[in-house]
């Protein structure tokens, strides 16, 4: 299969890889995909007290394409504020790597990782922020 | 000029031997006349070249010449074998098939075009070295069959089924036995003399001849009748109608000749590569090999690296020419449809490759390709959240994976509610 240059650049020196501690306060953990379906891609993003994403990093089981989407979604995140990555679509993330109709799926799930990031850290503050507004009317 | 990958997929088709196809060019240019042309040299010329070829080929699998019908390779003899033989015992004897989960699609996909025009066909699992259950085989022939078809060699595990035993069991029961072995010529020997097969159907391309040419063996004694698939000028005695593509007779006779004269000392010379290569690999974390180590042609090698995707490593190993599963469903994005078959989890099947070695490699492809698997495989589970959670002693079986794609949907659908 023929992929383009930029799959290949991503593939060959992926961007930001690695693992943020997942019991961090400041870390979102995102975890989508199956072995079963051959790929699972985790995404971390560390994301500062203004709610901008710092910085982002990520590790992939799966084809070029897969590891690609990832590699990019981890630059594509850096300096965004939440809301503004949850505006980040798979067709962005198809469009720049110009993916091959079989290999959207890779973007589908990429996109889904930014998600699933964004919710894990949401609900680890939210809940945080509320334990924290509970104990305040006793202090 | 990019350097050329070191090429270890001879079981996909490997290059027409110099020698070869120093025969075939003189059919291509003088010696071009069309061997039914029974008036003038021309055409006596090229039958001779004709029969000669077949004697050739004959002569590799140990047969009568007259038992050969040309085709342009192993599916249209495996298309042949199994049709002709299903439309012309099917009315007098039923309409029932037994194949294999792991045969070459061009075997599977000719039974399921059979079973749509009414036939019936039972797919038996082969067990986890990849070979046929005979008693699984036994129970599964009914009074109506009529057709077993069996490779002889996987071409993806390299496995060789014991063709004898499920020869003598079909002749037990008069049940025509087809045979696919086009990958197995020049690796194991083969004796139609003495073999219970009806069918056999020959490639010349996985044996250093021409693309586009093959055989099928049709047995005399007992004789077994087929009806043919191309009608046209009747040519090879009505079973296979087309004028005969000379030059790639003539290849696929040389080729077939230089198979028989040096096949004894070229597996000895493969299989020491293919065990150095194996010993190589044995060595990387998680490896697997995948289908029997004995029971196995000599140049076939198809390991599992758990917790690496596949098309990622072939990516990765671009100065290899490897696949990943079969060449004919490496652009499909499905695990391995055969290592599926022998019970390999999805993970497994997903990471697979297959080496095949043969004529012209060395000792330093070898150990090149070692180096290269070793290190690519090192990189891509640095990247790996599954080798990380092999490595924490997560068992992943327990592990409930969100599927994105479906979450994602499961989102949409209660976003737009």
């Amino acid at each position: 299969m023929a992929y383009s240059d930029k799959v290949l650049d991503h593939y060959e020196n992926p961007r930001n890889v690695g693992s943020f501690d997942q019991e961090d306060q400041d870390v979102g953990t995102g975890m989508v995909g199956a072995p079963a379906c051959g790929d699972v891609m985790k995404l971390q993003i560390k994301v500062s007290d203004d709610g901008v994403i710092e910085d982002a990093k990520f590790k992939t089981y799966g084809c070029g394409s897969a590891i690609a989407s990832s590699s990019l979604v981890t630059e594509m995140l850096k300096g965004k504020t939440l809301d503004q990555a949850l505006d980040i679509k798979n067709t962005h993330i198809a469009e720049e790597l110009a993916l091959p109709p079989v290999k959207i799926h890779c973007s589908v799930l990429a996109e889904d990782a930014i998600r699933a990031a964004i919710t894990d850290y949401r609900s680890k503050n939210e809940t945080e922020t509320a334990g924290y507004d509970a104990c305040k009317p006793a202090a | 000029m990019e350097r050329q990958p070191v090429y270890l997929d001879y079981s996909a088709t490997t290059p027409v031997d110099p020698r070869v196809a120093e025969k075939m060019i003189p059919y291509l240019t003088q010696l071009f006349g069309n061997p039914a042309s029974r008036s003038h040299a021309y055409g006596w010329d090229a039958e001779k070249a004709v029969d000669t070829a077949r004697e050739q080929v004959a002569a590799l699998v140990n047969c009568d010449p007259k038992e050969l019908v040309w085709t342009s390779g192993a599916t249209e003899s495996n298309n042949l074998a199994i049709k002709g033989a299903a439309n012309f015992y099917g009315p007098a004897k039923g309409k029932h098939m037994i194949t294999v989960k792991t045969e070459h699609k061009a075997v599977l996909d000719t039974v399921r075009e059979l079973e749509r025009q009414g036939f019936s066909a039972t797919y038996l699992s082969p067990m986890e070295n990849g070979l046929v259950n005979l008693d699984e085989l036994k129970a599964a022939i009914r009074p109506d069959t009529v057709l077993v078809s069996v490779m002889l060699v996987n071409n993806e595990i390299g496995v060789i089924q014991d063709v004898v035993a499920i020869g003598n069991l079909c002749r037990e029961k008069g049940i025509i036995f087809h045979v696919d072995a086009a990958q197995a010529t020049g690796k194991v020997d083969i004796d139609l003399a003495k073999l219970p097969v009806d069918l056999m159907s020959f490639s010349a391309h996985k044996t250093y001849g021409p693309k586009g040419i093959g055989a099928l063996y049709v047995s005399r004694k007992p004789r077994v009748r087929l009806e043919a698939q191309m009608h046209g000028g009747g040519h090879e005695r009505g079973f296979r109608s087309g004028t005969l593509p000379v030059h790639q007779i003539v290849g696929m006779g040389e080729a077939f000749r230089i198979a028989k004269e040096e096949m004894a000392e070229e597996n000895a010379r493969i299989r020491a590569l293919r065990d150095r290569l194996w010993a190589g690999l044995s060595g990387i974390e998680e490896a697997y090999l995948n289908g029997d180590l004995e029971q196995r042609v000599p140049h076939n090698l198809n390991v599992s690296f758990n917790f690496v995707e596949g098309e990622s490593l072939m990516m990765a190993v671009k100065d290899l020419a490897v696949s990943s599963g079969s060449a004919c469903t490496s652009a499909s994005l499905e695990p391995s449809y055969v290592l599926k078959a022998i019970g390999r989890e999805d993970e497994l099947a997903h990471s697979s490759i297959r080496f095949s070695v043969g004529r012209y490699t060395t000792e330093q492809d070898i150990d090149f390709a070692i180096n290269l698997i070793k290190s690519k495989v090192g990189i891509l589970r640095d990247l790996s959240p599954l080798w990380d959670m092999f490595k924490a002693g997560i068992d992943l079986s327990t592990v409930s994976w969100v599927h994105g794609t479906e979450s994602h949907r499961e989102a949409e659908t209660a976003a737009a509610h």
